[in-house]
Formats: structure tokens, C-alpha cells, sequence
């Protein structure tokens, strides 16, 4: 069973070893009769500037192409401006002819799928059954013998294993503000843009000081009660692999040609489109979720709660987030998500979704509705009902991954009183940041007006989609796991989760039930909140737990060894759930007067 | 504004502390030599395990002290002199109280087995021990565990989470049988041994031998003289109070320091909680030295009522409580004893997979409900004490038997089964009508 199971590991190993080569191998070649451009000054330009250049005709790594590609744009740019700058060219408009940023890059961009070739290219499901097949193939191998096991809770070693034992505070720390400023730097030289970045510091700044002043955290240092044990370094770098990934996932695709070629036949077969970056993603994903959702079945073999959950989650991700958007467009309908839910689907409002959807007949204009319909009567009605746990652990595509890829580092969660802080005005700032971020643009869409306060719309929403929804859901949100828990974009960004948790803090049926005096303070239920909960800080005075931030996966109430917790819903006290302590033990009637 | 001193960080010390700052302003000081924050000593075997690290065990953070003005202070109490009202610590310096609680807890027994002292043999109740366990466990090739108690199982688990072979001697002829009626007991049997646990019953310790270091590397069988080779032995054949170096003090003292209703020993300003208190007038239904945590807790509370002039009596309420034996969790509610007494009838349910059941104890007369086991399934604690106070008529509790349960959602329900054992059993036909559910729950215990 053992060599079973190591057999599986190695071939995870080595899929993840192959996939990360792959971008290495291969090679770009442009012909000049590739180049296609619809602008004619930039053609003849770009043509010129390459003369001398050893460029058309020639195999360059995808490396040297896109920078060797990029010098010729910009020299070609230069050349225009030069030009233009000796006089205007008659029957010509400055903006046309001038050869700007951004289409460099988009040059570039739009260069790559069609010049790379190699290997890859020609044996694309060769790569697809070396990396996929072989990481399920080897993931299969490990997860199944696990079946065999006794049913019972499995978390045997977890802090003795360099992979999911987590950070000591300051390395964690180190990485957190790290990647928080590398993310601005870039947010800088990516969007040109000086002034986003700046905003973003003193937003942080501003909460930092209320969480430090306001709060009064500043002697309340969880560093003094958190982890002294070394740090694990396998964890370390699969943090920095994953977040590795994400950065050329969303800002430099440009690389990963090689593995969107490798998807590219399973594309054709489900949409008989091209695949882009985000078909891979939506592909690995869903095979993530399913292989390791898989192993949540052989975790909690005796926890039904679980195990629906988990079928749940799998499903939404396989048909909901993946088949049937490809589907509709193979029968020519918009690509849509049925169950991703604004504001966490923050481009919903967008003037393209929208004059897209409206522009694409009755099931357009039936998406259009059923996205709205969810937001305001959706999701304040499933979430009185039975919390935002409806979404978060059973539908979400984020919880999904959260819930399977994510589970073994879910005791990486802060659970400090500090964290708490900083997670209510971080999410609740992401909200706001949301909604002001929409209301501009349905202005703009409706009257026209593209700045307001002094603000561009443009400038607004290009900010968000990097700073947000970009670098704080996938790099961080994602990235983080094996550093900060399963959770971390749920817990500190998801302005969805804000939302719910709203309503779920004030107008659910939904708690986690105490179960009289049964605790006795072993904490398991805190180590394993996702969310950070200091569960047993409630179970521990038979107090139920009503918190926004609980998405109700139901860990706390499988871990705990005395069978303290449960889930439910009661519509007998919702106005009275967070202020009743069942188990005082000693009442002011039991007390004398001396 | 009076110094109240307190001797001992566990649950029922610091549950002092709390109250006592909830209800005043005196100064409070807690001394203790064991860590320097209060952990959750029933978590120890999760941090063995790898589960939780011992930072996880806490349950305040450590800024959680100053911020309410708790003092605490790492060091042994050597010596009390009630007279003068002074501490003397192990560091030489002495200290003085204006009132004194004692929440000294308990240690491991020893019943003077020859070779108990040597090196590599330990029981398990303090940090200390824990980490004498790990050092031990690098290499272990066999562990022995001399008792068969709630603790015993725990330490078995332990090892076998690591993959080290363990032989549990056990003196009774089935799994902690002097508690659990016979029907449990065997289950857990069955449990321990589907676990890989080499499980020696009817069988008493003979003697530990030294391997020639000074450390143990045998472990003889009483009866079959066996000698089980082994590098690590547990003693875990109970605990009793640590007070060991108060008998000659002039405090009144039994197995426990003798304390009334209202948690005073004889000694005037000196109040004695938790594992270490022996109740002189224990109530119904309840033994004088209760070494749990949630009595501890109770009496921690208590007594900061009586130290803050709002005299309360130590009140317990119904007998509960709660283990895990490995992969098969355990509630128990009101009067549940190993032989069914005169007078008493019961009803148990078990599942065909050995690793669920359900017993309700009820008067043969009056049929009033008197006690719950659960093995495998959750009850609720507040619906089960309910019913036995008021003295629920049997089947008025089997009929709204699903509002007890607490199992989390989708799990299977067993009240069924046990109505059936039920009507077999008497000729009745009751049939349940209140499944699990929270909102009849709440009008319940409202009622
Ligand atoms: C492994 C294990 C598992 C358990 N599991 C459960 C369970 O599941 N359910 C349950 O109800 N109970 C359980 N218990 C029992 C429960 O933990 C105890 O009843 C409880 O911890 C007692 O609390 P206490 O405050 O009375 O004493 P303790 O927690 O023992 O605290 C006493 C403290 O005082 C210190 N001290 C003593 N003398 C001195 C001195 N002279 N100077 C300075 N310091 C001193 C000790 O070092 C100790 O730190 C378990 C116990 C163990 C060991
Ligand atoms: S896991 Fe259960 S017993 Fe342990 S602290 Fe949480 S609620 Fe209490």
C-alpha cells in the first residue's frame, strides 16, 4: 500500500518537474508574412526597424522572442515618433500613427500563440498526458489506499511535516509585506500609474493605524503566543511555486504558450474555440478540485456532512464554472458562469458583459437578470435560510479549491484577536471599493460621464482587476496557502463573502450550536477554522457561535473530540443567537447576600 | 483592594482569576511552576500527535494577562505559612496573600512497582511528561502502557499515531469496566485491538526492568511472568491529588484537601478548586474528588463569587461528561453505572459496525429517565439534563428521542432503532415523533 502510494507521489512529482520544464523547451518564429498588422504605418515600421535584426526567419526561446521582439517595437516606436515629431503627416491622426505602450505589449501578446512552435505544438496531448495524466494518474495512486483506512480524523503529523506545518511569525510577516509591496511595484511599471499605488499604501497605512490605534493592538502581539517551531520549508516553496505561477497566469502569459498549446485540442473538443491562459486555468482547476476533492472522501469516509459538501463543490466547479460556459459558446451564447455572483464577479457591470449579454438575445437577457436576481434577492434569502455557507463551502469556485487543494493547510489560519482586526476592515474596504468601483461605472455607462471625483473610470477599474482581482484572489489568495491558510482571499478580500457575512451576522437562522458544558478547551476547533475563528473561545463558555466570517464547512464540528459543535439553522431565535450564554453556571439568583 | 494569590495555572486556577477580575479589583496573582501560560492539559496528546503545537493549546493569548491585570509568575510554592499569610517560592523569595486559593491539581499514580523511578518510565499529565515521552519516542520499538484508564488510551493513541508498537496491560478483564457497562466496555475492546493496540486484560504490572543504564527496557507480566521487551513505559493507572507536600501543614486533609460547600478548607482565607479538593458533603450522584475539567472549572468560578463577598455553593448540577476512545467518541448524561442497580432498568442499542450505541437507564417503577451513554453519537447536553430533572417518563423521551440528538447534519439517525429494542423489549408501541431538529430544541428548553 505504502509503495502504492509513494509510486503516486513520485508521479506527482514528476508531472509538476515536466510541466515546469516545458516552458523552457520549444521555440518562436515569425515570418514576416505573419506580421498582419491592420495599422500600416506600424507594419512598415515594425518591418523597417527589424532590418539587420537577426528576427524574421529566425527560432528564438520564447524568452529571447518576446524581448527581442519588444526591442523592434520600440525602435519602431521611436522611429514614428521621430517622424511625426518633423511634422504632421498629411491624411495621418497623431494617435494612429504613433505606436504606443500598450500596444507594444499587445503586439507582443497577440505575436506568440501564432509564431510558437516545437514539440509542444505538435505533440500537444503527449505534454496534456505527461503532466495532467500523470499528476492525476500518481494523485489517483495516492489518495485511494486511503480508503482503506480506518474512518476517524486524520490529521496525524500535520505539524510534524515540513509542507503544512506553516511559518514562524516573522517569516510569515517577511512574506506577507513583500509580496504586498512587489505587487505595487509591479501594479507601478505594469500600469504606469503612480497614483493607484500610492492610494493603496495609505489605505493600508489608514487601517493599519485603526487596527494598532483604535483597537489598541499594539500590546497585544500574537507574535508572543504564536509559533516558536521551525519553519516549514517545504511549504516555502510550494507558496513560492504557486505564486510563481499566478504571476505568469495574469500578467506575463506570454510564457506559458507552451501549456495553453498543450490544452488547445481539449478546448476545440468542448468550445471549438482556440484555448487562451484562462481555459488552462479553468482546466487545471477543475482537475484539482476533483482529485483532491477526491481525498476529502477519504478523509471524512464517516462524515456525511462533509462528503456532500464536497460533491458539491466539485460539481459546481465541473459543470457550472467549466462545462457549460463551454458549452454555450459552442452554441454561440456568451460565456457564463452561472453561480459566480457579483461583486466577487466584479466585471459583471462592465459595459462589454453587459452590451454583450443584451446583444446575445433572450439568454442574454435571461443571464443578465439571473445575475442580478442573485445578488438581491438570492443571496439575502439562501443566506437567512441557511448562511453563507450556501456559497462559500458548497457552490463558490474559490471555496472549492479552498475546500480540496486547500484543506491540509487550513490550521495555517491567524486566529489571533489582531488578525480579526485587520480581516474586518480589509474586507469590509474591498467591499466598498467594489461597490464605488460599479456605481461609476453603471454612471458612466448610463450618462456617459467617465470621471468622477476626480477619478477615471478607466484608471479605477484597471486598478481593481490588478490590485484585487488579480493580485489579491490569486497570488495571495491562492499563493498563500502553504503560508497563511486556505482562506486567505475569502477571509481578508472577497467582497462577496463580505456581503453574505453581513447578512449572515444579523439575519440567519444559521449558528454553530455549543453543546452545553461538554468543552473542554483543547482548541482543536480553532486550529482547524479556515476562517481564523477562535471557536473555542465561544464553545468554552457554552456560548453559540454566530460570526460573519464562518462559512460553515463543518471542520470544527468534525474535529472536535467531545462532540461539542454543530451546524444548524432555527428560526426560534435569530434576533437573540449572539447574545445567549446557555451555560452560566452560577445566576445572580443562586448568589447570597452577605 | 486585597492580593488574591492563586497556586496553579490549569482550567481551575485561571478560571479564578478570570472571575475574580470579572467581579473586582483585587490585586491577583497566579503562581504556578509547570509553563507559563495556562494550556489545556487535555489537549497534550494532540500536540504529541502532531495535531495542534502547544501554542495551539492555549486558550487566551499571551497579551490576554496583562490586558486584565493578571499577574503571573513562574515558580514552585515550597513551603505556606498560614499564619503569617506568606508563600515561600523555590527561588527564595517569599510572598504574601490576603486570600490563598490552592488549584494544584493532580499527578500520576505510582503503586510502588519495583523499577518505577528508572529512566524511560513516565505518566502523563503534566507538559513535563510530554516532553519526556517525545524524547523517549525517537526509535521506540515497543511501548507499554500500565493501566486502563481514560489516560492509558489516550497515551495508546499517541504512540500508535506515530507507529510504535504498544502493549496495554490492563488489571480489569475488559476496557475501563469498573465505569463503562459491560456492552461498551467490550466495544471498546474491539476497538483498541481493530487498531493494531496489543491489548492485555485481567493482567497487573509485576516490575519494570532496568536495562543496566538505568533505564527501563522490559516490562514483566505479574501473572505470566512475560517479560515484553520495550523502550518507554506509561504509568497511567489514574492520578490523585499533588498535595503530597501539604499533609504535614496543618490543612485539613484526606486523599484531597478537604474543602465545604462553599470551597473553604479549615483554614481561615485559604480556598482549595479543582483536581486537588476533596468535597466533605459532596451532593447526589456525585463523588468527593472529581478530577475533570469542567468540575474544575465550575469551582474556579465559584469561588471567585465567595472570595468576592457573594457567597455561592459549589453546585455542580446533573453528572456529564465526555471522552474519546480513539476513533469512538463518548457522552455521558446522569446515572450510568457499570452494573445496573436495584431498581433501575435499561434499554441499550447497539449498531452492527461495534462502533455506536445508545443506552438510556430508567426507573423500574416510575420509569422515569435516569441516564444516557452515547458511543459513536452525539447527544445534546441540555435536552438529556432536562429530561432527567424533571424525570421524564421513558417514553415521553423516546418519542421526542430526536430532539437529543446532535450529530452533525445528514448523519444517519439511530432513535428509530432504539424505539424498536424498545417496544420489543416492553410490548409498547411508541413511535417517534420529534426528529433532530433545532427549532423544536428551542421551544423545548424554553418550556
Ligand atoms: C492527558 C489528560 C487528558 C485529560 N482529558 C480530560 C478530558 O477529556 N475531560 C476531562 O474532563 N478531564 C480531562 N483530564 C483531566 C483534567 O485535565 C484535569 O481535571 C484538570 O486539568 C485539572 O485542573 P486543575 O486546574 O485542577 O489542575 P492542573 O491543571 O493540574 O493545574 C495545577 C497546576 O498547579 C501547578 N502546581 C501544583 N503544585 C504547585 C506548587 N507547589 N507550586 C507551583 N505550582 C504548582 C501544577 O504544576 C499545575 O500546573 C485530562 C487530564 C490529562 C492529564
Ligand atoms: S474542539 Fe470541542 S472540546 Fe475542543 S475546544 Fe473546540 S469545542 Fe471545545
Amino acid at each position: 500500500m505504502k509503495i502504492i502510494q509513494n509510486i503516486g507521489l513520485l508521479l506527482v512529482i514528476l508531472a509538476i518537474l515536466i510541466f515546469t520544464a516545458m516552458l523552457g523547451i520549444g521555440y518562436n518564429k515569425m515570418e514576416i508574412s505573419d506580421l498582419n498588422l491592420e495599422n500600416e504605418d506600424h507594419q512598415t515600421a515594425i518591418i523597417e526597424a527589424a532590418q539587420g535584426e537577426a528576427f524574421f526567419g529566425e527560432e528564438l526561446s520564447s524568452i529571447a522572442f518576446i524581448s527581442k521582439y519588444k526591442s523592434i517595437l520600440k525602435k519602431a516606436s521611436n522611429q514614428l515618433n521621430e517622424n511625426w515629431s518633423n511634422g504632421p503627416i498629411k491624411g495621418k491622426e497623431e494617435w494612429t500613427y504613433k505606436l504606443q505602450d500598450w500596444q507594444i505589449s499587445k503586439y507582443v501578446e497577440s505575436s506568440i500563440a501564432s509564431t510558437a512552435d516545437g514539440p509542444v505544438q505538435r505533440n500537444p496531448l503527449l505534454f496534456l498526458g505527461l503532466t495532467f495524466g500523470l499528476a492525476i494518474l500518481g494523485g489517483l495512486l495516492y489518495i485511494i489506499p486511503l480508503f482503506n483506512e480506518h474512518e476517524g480524523i486524520k490529521h496525524n503529523g500535520i505539524y510534524h511535516n515540513p509542507l503544512t506545518r506553516g511559518l514562524k511569525v516573522n517569516v510569515r510577516s517577511l512574506f506577507l509585506f513583500g509580496g504586498f509591496f512587489a505587487i505595487l511595484v509591479w501594479g507601478f511599471f505594469k500600469l504606469q500609474n503612480l497614483f493607484w499605488p500610492l492610494v493603496t499604501i495609505a489605505v493600508a497605512g489608514i487601517i493599519t493605524a485603526l487596527v494598532f490605534v483604535k483597537d489598541k493592538s499594539k500590546g497585544q502581539d500574537p507574535q508572543r503566543s504564536a509559533s516558536p517551531i521551525d519553519t516549514g520549508w517545504l511549504g516555502i516553496i510550494a507558496g513560492t511555486y504557486l505564486i510563481g505561477f499566478y504571476i505568469l497566469l495574469y500578467w506575463a502569459p506570454s510564457y506559458i504558450q507552451n501549456w495553453i498549446d498543450m490544452v488547445d485540442p481539449v478546448s476545440r473538443m468542448l468550445s471549438g474555440g482556440e484555448a487562451s491562459q484562462w481555459f488552462l486555468y479553468g482546466l487545471m482547476y477543475s482537475v484539482i478540485v476533483l482529485v483532491m476533492g477526491i481525498r476529502m472522501f477519504t478523509k471524512y469516509q464517516h462524515n456525511k456532512y462533509q462528503k456532500v459538501r464536497t460533491a458539491s463543490v466539485i460539481f459546481f466547479q465541473l459543470a457550472f464554472a467549466f462545462l457549460i460556459p463551454e458549452i454555450l459558446v459552442r452554441m454561440n451564447q456568451p460565456w457564463f458562469d452561472f453561480k459566480n455572483i457579483w461583486p466577487l464577479d466584479y466585471d459583471f457591470f462592465y459595459k462589454y458583459n453587459l452590451d454583450n449579454l443584451m446583444s446575445s438575445g433572450g439568454l442574454g437577457v435571461f443571464m443578465l437578470v439571473w445575475g442580478i436576481i442573485l445578488i438581491i434577492v438570492g443571496i439575502p434569502l439562501m443566506t437567512y435560510f441557511m448562511g453563507k455557507r450556501w456559497y462559500c463551502s458548497w457552490v463558490c469556485g474559490c471555496g472549492g479549491l479552498a475546500e480540496t487543494m486547500g484543506d491540509p493547510f487550513r490550521q495555517l489560519s491567524d486566529k489571533s484577536m489582531r488578525a480579526w482586526k485587520y480581516e474586518r476592515y480589509i474586507i469590509h474596504g474591498v467591499l466598498a471599493f467594489a461597490v464605488i468601483m460599479t456605481a461609476m461605472v453603471l454612471i458612466h455607462y448610463f450618462t456617459g460621464r467617465s470621471t468622477l471625483l476626480g477619478m477615471n473610470v478607466e484608471n479605477v477599474k484597471s486598478w481593481y482587476g490588478f490590485f484585487i482581482g488579480a493580485g489579491f484572489s490569486g497570488v495571495v489568495g491562492t499563493g498563500f496557502y502553504p503560508l497563511m491558510g486556505n482562506r486567505v482571499w475569502c477571509r481578508f478580500g472577497c467582497p462577496l463573502a463580505a456581503y453574505l457575512g453581513i447578512v449572515q451576522r444579523f439575519q440567519s437562522r444559521f449558528r454553530i450550536t455549543t453543546n452545553g458544558g461538554q468543552c473542554i478547551s483543547c482548541g482543536n476547533c480553532s486550529t482547524y477554522c479556515e476562517m481564523g475563528i477562535d471557536v473555542r473561545s465561544y464553545a468554552q463558555k457554552g456560548q453559540d457561535i454566530v460570526r460573519s466570517s464562518c462559512v460553515g464547512c463543518g471542520v470544527c464540528s468534525a474535529v472536535c473530540p467531545r462532540g461539542v459543535l454543530r451546524l444548524e439553522n432555527g428560526s426560534g431565535d435569530v434576533g437573540t443567537r449572539t447574545e445567549e450564554l446557555r451555560t452560566i453556571h452560577i445566576s445572580e439568583s443562586e448568589v447570597g447576600i452577605l | 483592594m486585597k492580593h488574591i494569590v492563586i497556586i496553579g495555572n490549569g482550567i481551575s486556577g485561571i478560571t479564578t482569576a478570570r472571575w475574580v477580575r470579572k467581579l473586582s479589583d483585587h490585586k491577583i496573582t497566579v503562581i504556578s511552576s509547570e509553563t507559563d501560560h495556562f494550556f489545556s492539559r487535555t489537549a497534550l496528546m494532540y500536540i504529541y500527535m502532531g495535531h495542534m503545537r502547544y501554542e495551539d493549546t492555549k486558550p487566551y493569548e499571551d497579551w490576554f494577562w496583562d490586558k486584565n491585570r493578571i499577574e503571573l509568575k513562574k515558580a514552585h510554592v515550597n513551603f505556606i505559612d498560614f499564619d503569617q499569610k506568606q508563600l515561600q517560592l523555590d527561588d527564595g523569595s517569599s510572598f504574601s496573600y490576603d486570600k490563598l486559593v490552592l488549584a494544584l491539581g493532580s499527578k500520576s499514580n505510582k503503586f510502588g512497582w519495583p523499577g518505577q523511578d528508572l529512566n524511560g518510565v513516565g505518566g502523563l499529565y503534566h507538559y513535563q511528561d510530554l516532553e519526556q515521552m517525545e524524547v523517549y519516542s525517537n526509535g521506540l520499538k515497543r511501548a507499554v502502557i500500565v493501566g486502563g484508564g481514560l489516560i492509558g488510551i489516550e497515551m495508546a493513541e499517541m504512540f500508535h499515531s506515530r507507529h510504535i508498537p504498544v502493549t496495554m496491560l490492563v488489571r480489569e478483564d475488559s476496557y475501563w469496566s469498573n465505569v463503562l457497562p459491560s456492552e461498551e466496555s467490550k466495544m471498546i475492546n474491539n476497538h483498541i485491538i481493530k487498531n493494531g493496540i496489543d491489548l492485555r486484560l485481567g493482567v497487573n504490572l509485576g516490575e519494570i526492568k532496568d536495562g543496566g543504564t538505568g533505564t527501563a527496557n522490559a516490562v514483566v507480566v505479574k501473572e505470566s511472568g512475560e517479560e515484553i521487551p520495550c523502550g518507554y513505559v506509561g504509568l497511567t493507572a489514574g492520578v490523585s491529588p499533588n498535595i503530597g507536600w501539604l499533609i504535614e501543614s496543618g490543612l485539613d486533609i484526606g486523599r484531597g484537601i478537604k474543602v465545604n460547600e462553599y470551597l473553604e478548607t479549615n483554614i481561615a482565607d485559604v480556598y482549595a478548586i479543582g483536581d486537588c479538593a476533596e468535597q466533605q458533603s459532596p451532593q447526589p450522584g456525585r463523588r468527593p474528588i472529581e478530577a475533570i475539567w469542567y468540575t474544575g472549572r465550575i469551582m474556579g468560578e465559584t469561588v471567585a463569587y465567595n472570595i468576592c463577598g457573594k457567597p455561592v455553593k459549589y453546585n455542580p448540577g446533573l453528572w456529564f461528561n465526555s471522552a474519546k476512545f480513539i476513533d469512538i467518541e463518548y457522552q455521558v448524561y446522569g446515572e450510568v453505572p457499570a452494573k445496573i442497580r436495584d431498581g433501575m432498568t435499561t434499554l441499550f442499542w447497539k449498531h452492527h459496525d461495534n462502533e455506536k450505541s445508545i443506552r438510556i437507564n430508567y426507573d423500574t417503577d416510575s420509569r422515569a429517565v435516569l441516564g444516557f451513554n452515547l458511543f459513536g453519537i452525539r447527544y445534546r447536553h441540555e435536552v438529556c439534563e432536562k429530561w432527567i430533572l424533571e424525570k421524564t417518563h421513558i417514553e415521553e423521551v423516546l418519542t421526542h428521542l430526536g430532539m437529543a440528538n446532535f450529530d452533525p447534519e445528514f448523519y444517519k439517525q439511530y432513535e428509530q432503532n432504539l424505539i424498536d429494542q424498545y417496544n420489543e423489549q416492553t410490548g409498547s408501541s411508541v413511535t417517534l415523533k420529534t426528529k433532530r431538529g433545532l427549532n423544536k430544541v428551542l421551544a423545548f428548553l424554553k418550556s
